[in-house]
């Protein structure tokens, strides 16, 4: 009884949470331009259910592309700062230098260079969301036991050796873990980008709803990029729980 | 192998560790003799460089003066010939317990070139050695469905499995409880004597040591060397039982004793 209540509550509290937002709107009439009620919200989605599928497609795809880029950026770079303590010195001050700019100061650089469009909007994706798979690989890397490495190098195993055979595969925790923070950043800057200047996507569709003062739209918009964001965390933890389970039952769950 | 003669030879090595608040002086002018197979146990008071002592021996850290030789041959890297084991078992969780006892050849020549080829009669030879130390069956489970005394029998495999002639273990059984401690010994116990490898444990348990070593060195606290030198007339192969004998109980206090004197400042 008790688990299946609690399988269960997601599902109630999100519904609770409509409704509550429903009650809240009729009982004190709130004007549908300030907030519109779920039910307005739903009519629009069912409404315009075509643009807005078309541009959650966009918007997946231009985040997906910039989250492909920054694991592959991330991993390599990750490698490279976890391999030897001089460069992780050297490079992490500029890494988090670069990391503290806010994104939404270079998306107009982004446009200038590459046009509006979805060039910038994959950048900037990638941009945001590759930082936080650099650090937990090279932390990974840098973490490892020491007695373990003495085992190795005493059987005369090169730093390439130890990488191989257990760097990296102890990286994997880490690695999967920092996946399902990039997925929903590199989402959160791809919005961010279509927002400020892009022909396509869900926050191009939302400022147009917007400028045209179709507030349930706008509110469509933002339930459709929750959605995005709810299914891709949700998937990428799956990937993580199926790759990484000897993790969480070992006593090196340093990731969890 | 050069020659089955020979011994480890520690030669007035001193070693200093640099860190930040400058050098400390971990071993001074410390020498130590191991004739090959025998067993030799290291005791000391805590910090007293028994650490260090093993990095210097397996050649991951080099020496400031003095000289290694083992079997013969001055130690000028990483000696191979070593196998390795301490308090932490250090198991990879993502590997069956078979894979981390294989992992060694993996990288030691001139089982690397060979490993993927001969592969299953690697196999074979890792699920013997299990067998010797009571791990039959349990090839294909994962580190951490095994209790703490059972990984560290994996970790003596894995330090084993190679064949080497040195066996070099840092309190390999601080971290488990008696029982399991004295199972572990006569593990040990009946490995050397089966296998015929050198023997160098460092170890703060001296009823360890004076169970299982031929000869035992005291070292002095920081910075280290060694001050005395027991040789234990125990008759082999020992049981436990010996470990409430009068005479063990005699060498355990005389060491005892001894680290008392040389742990005062």
């Amino acid at each position: 009884m008790s688990s299946t209540l609690e399988k269960l509550s997601p599902w109630l509290f999100t519904l609770g949470i409509f409704v509550l937002w429903e009650l809240v709107c009729r009982i004190f009439k709130v004007d549908t331009f300030v907030l519109p009620a779920p039910s307005q919200i739903f009519q629009a989605v069912g409404q315009y259910w075509l643009p807005l599928a078309k541009n959650a497609f966009v918007t997946l795809w231009t985040t997906l592309a910039g989250f492909a880029l920054a694991v592959a950026f991330g991993i390599v770079l990750g490698i490279i700062v976890g391999w030897s303590r001089t460069i992780y010195r050297g490079l992490y001050p500029v890494m988090i230098g670069f990391n503290s700019i806010p994104k939404v100061a270079v998306v107009p650089i982004l446009i200038i260079w590459f046009g509006i469009g979805i060039v910038p909007a994959v950048l900037t994706a990638f941009l945001i969301s590759f930082f936080p798979i650099v650090v937990n690989v090279a932390t990974g890397l840098a973490s490892m036991e020491p007695e373990l490495e003495d085992v190795l190098r005493a059987l005369g195993a090169k730093k390439l050796d130890i990488m191989l055979k257990v760097g990296i595969p102890r990286t994997q925790p880490y690695l999967f873990g920092s996946l399902k923070v990039a997925i929903t950043l590199a989402f959160v800057g791809a919005v961010m980008s279509e927002t400020i200047g892009a022909n396509s996507g869900l926050g191009h569709l939302m400022v147009q709803a917007g400028s045209n003062f179709q507030m349930p739209l706008v509110f469509a918009c933002l339930l459709g990029l929750a959605v995005e964001g709810i299914v891709m965390y949700a998937v990428f933890a799956y990937v993580e729980a199926y790759f990484t389970g000897w993790a969480f039952r070992s006593s090196m769950s340093a990731a969890a | 192998m050069a020659s089955m003669t020979g011994s480890v030879d520690i030669n007035h090595v001193t070693l200093t560790y640099r860190s930040a608040g400058g050098g400390v002086l971990a071993l001074r002018d410390t020498s130590l003799n191991v004739p090959r197979g025998e067993f030799a146990a290291v005791v000391g008071p805590s910090g007293c460089g028994k650490s260090s002592l093993m990095k210097i021996v397996t050649g991951l850290v080099p020496p400031d003066s003095g000289d290694i030789v083992i079997f013969g041959d001055r130690v000028r890297g990483p000696v191979k010939i070593a196998g390795m084991a301490f308090q932490n078992p250090n198991l990879l969780p993502w590997r069956k317990v078979i894979d981390n006892v294989l992992l060694p050849l993996e990288i030691v020549e001139p089982h690397r070139r060979k490993f993927r080829r001969e592969r299953q009669h690697y196999r074979d030879e890792a699920e013997a050695l299990l067998k010797t130390v009571g791990l039959d069956g349990f090839s294909q489970r994962f580190p951490w469905e095994l209790s703490g005394g059972m990984q560290q029998r994996v970790s003596l495999c894995r330090a084993l499995i190679h064949q080497p002639a040195l066996l070099m273990l840092d309190e390999p059984f601080a971290a488990l409880d008696a029982f399991t401690r004295e199972e572990l010994w006569c593990v040990l116990r009946d490995l050397w004597q089966k296998l015929g490898f050198t023997v160098i444990l460092v170890t703060h348990d001296l009823r360890e040591a004076a169970f299982l070593a031929d000869n035992i060195h005291v070292m002095s606290a920081r910075p280290g060397h060694i001050v005395m030198t027991k040789t234990v007339d125990l008759p082999r192969p020992r049981d436990l039982d010996i470990c409430f004998e009068p005479h063990f109980t005699a060498i355990v206090h005389e060491l005892r004793a001894k680290i008392a004197e040389v742990r005062k400042p």
